[in-house]
């Protein structure tokens, strides 16, 4: 049987009286890529920020590997094996390629405030975050700033640096916002490749990527659970075509 | 920096005292390593302190009545103003490093009234006076500092050691650290980074750095007064920082010389002074946004 790694108990999440999350129950099973999808202003972001303790929750709890990180720190669930990616590109823009990848791989040398030590010590690194960068095919830039990369090639180096912390589940928003088709055929590819190995929570507008990678889908309508399902199933609900496609397409 | 731009350096140093009047040679260098110091806050770890001179000028009270009052030698009052102005950044920092932007900079500028008013008020500080005759004794016990070449290559010393070490501090696993906070403070968290406690330290580091100039020039000037302690010398360290160079490792020194080196220079002429170190900064600001140091870098990266 499948087990749970993500979960979820009556999140809600209430801004000054407006109620952007309400009461919702998930569950991601490990090994999954589910996908949480909905219309403009359904409250996938702000269900993200609750996961990664951006922001804190008005009542409910989240549950990780059984155990209650509502109140963990944002910095902290890193520990934990949770890495989140975000909406526009998070990279290091005047840092190197290689050492965008490094700063995360760094992590675990536990040197973060060895201020009297020289960096060259970081250089042990270079083989390891050369192979993740190999694995996304970026291992030809390696010593390119990366504000100079192109957009898809700085998703794909995102997707890098998360992969560097080893995480059990990877929280990607809105992974192919903004890409040109070649581009999101390519992080496509990537994430399915990423997803063979861990567990992967993803925000998505894009129905194409979520119909080929997704092995579960929640759809959210302002803040609360639509439906939930594989691709099939949600797509065949008639309230989520209302509500996701529009009324003319039923 | 390489092998050759720091025995440059040296090199420089060392023949100043010949060349320029060792007296200002050594106010420059004060207020070089106070540049330094806060330009790896505010160049590195892009957090801009408006009350930078409570460490400074903190350190220079604490070592200059250390000296007076209890007769220590001019080390040991360096090393307590330093350790001073430590303390001090840590509950500066404390309490300001979880806000950002203008009210970082708001906070930091009320706790450095306080220090101000403190330092008016204190009955060992010498209220409007400040503290006069500090005696610049012996290092360590026989090298009198009372020689204006024995107390300049001292002051060189101190400036070196200091140098390297925030050279070494911007390029080492946590100078990696500060970058990528600097970079993208989000995408650091989710990295897992405790970004306050980083901060934290860059914010102490810098405090204990801006108190050992403070406590150097208190030697060298053999006073401690209220402009050390105002909100005039915080300005003062941010524009030379701005206008060298911040995030350049030599900017807040070629900064700090120009600044100091054009209020010497104008002194005669009196208050326009400050009319015309305005209009450089002016000047600066519009034409080099990246500092003297900074544009002259793009520079020369740009011809190869």
């Amino acid at each position: 049987m499948s087990e749970s790694i993500l979960q979820t108990r009556n999140l809600t999440k209430e801004f000054s009286g407006f109620t952007a999350v309400s009461d919702v129950n998930l569950s991601v099973e490990r090994g999954h890529i589910h996908a949480l999808i909905g219309p403009n202003g359904a409250g996938k972001t702000t269900v993200f920020n609750l996961l990664t303790k951006f922001l804190p929750p008005t009542t409910g709890t989240i549950l990780f590997n059984g155990r209650d990180i509502t109140h963990m720190a944002p910095a902290d669930i890193a520990d934990h094996g949770i890495v989140r990616s975000f909406q526009i590109s998070a990279v290091f823009p005047n840092m190197t390629v290689l050492e965008n990848v490094r700063v995360a791989l760094q992590r675990k040398l536990g040197m973060a405030y060895a201020f009297w030590r020289s960096d060259k010590i970081l250089s042990r690194l270079n083989d390891q975050a050369m192979a993740l960068l190999d694995s996304v095919g970026l291992s030809r830039f390696a010593d390119n700033i990366t504000v100079e990369l192109a957009y898809g090639r700085k998703r794909a180096l995102e997707i890098a640096t998360t992969l560097a912390l080893d995480p059990e589940l990877m929280l990607l928003d809105e992974p192919t916002q903004g890409m040109g088709a070649e581009d999101v055929g390519m992080t496509t590819e990537l994430i399915r490749k990423v997803g063979q190995e861990r567990t992967i929570l993803m925000v998505e507008h894009n129905l194409s990527v979520v119909s080929t990678l997704a092995d579960r889908i929640t759809v959210l309508q302002r803040g609360a659970v639509l439906a939930e399902g594989t691709y099939a199933e949600v797509s065949a609900n008639a309230e989520v075509m209302e509500a996701y496609l529009g009324v003319e397409h039923v | 920096m390489n092998r050759i731009a720091w025995i440059t350096v040296i090199v420089l140093g060392l023949l100043a005292p010949f060349a320029v009047y060792p007296v200002l040679m050594m106010e420059l260098l004060c207020f070089a390593l106070f540049a330094c110091a806060f330009n790896l806050l505010l160049g590195y770890s892009g957090l801009l302190s408006f009350g930078h001179a409570a460490f400074f000028g903190g350190a220079a009270y604490i070592c200059g009545y250390a000296v007076t009052a209890w007769h220590l030698g001019p080390l040991q009052g360096i090393l307590i103003g330093t350790a001073f102005a430590g303390g001090l950044g840590l509950v500066f920092g404390v309490l300001a490093i979880r806000r950002q932007g203008i009210y970082f900079a708001m906070i930091t500028l009320a706790l450095a009234q306080i220090i101000f008013f403190l330092c008016l008020k204190m009955p060992f500080t010498g209220g409007e006076d400040g503290l006069q005759g500090v005696p610049r004794g012996m290092l360590f016990g026989f090298i009198d500092l009372n020689k204006p070449l024995n107390m300049y290559y001292t002051v060189f010393a101190i400036f070196m050691i200091c140098f390297w070490l925030i050279w070494r501090a911007v390029n080492s696993p946590f100078g990696q650290v500060l970058s990528a906070i600097r970079e993208n403070e989000a995408r650091a968290i989710s990295l897992g980074y405790s970004v306050e406690r980083i901060k934290l330290l860059a914010f102490v580091l810098s405090a204990t750095l801006a108190g050992t100039a403070g406590a150097t020039k208190s030697i060298v000037f053999q006073t401690a007064s209220l402009t050390d302690v105002s909100w005039h010398t915080s300005g003062e360290v941010i524009l030379m920082t701005l206008v060298g160079g911040m995030g350049t490792l030599l900017g807040p020194v070629v900064g700090a010389f120009t600044i100091v080196g054009l209020q010497h220079e104008l002194s005669s002429i009196g208050s326009w002074v400050t009319v015309i170190i305005g209009l450089t900064f002016i000047v600066c600001v519009l034409v080099f946004r990246r500092g003297m140091v900074g544009e002259l870098t793009r520079l020369w990266k740009r011809s190869f």
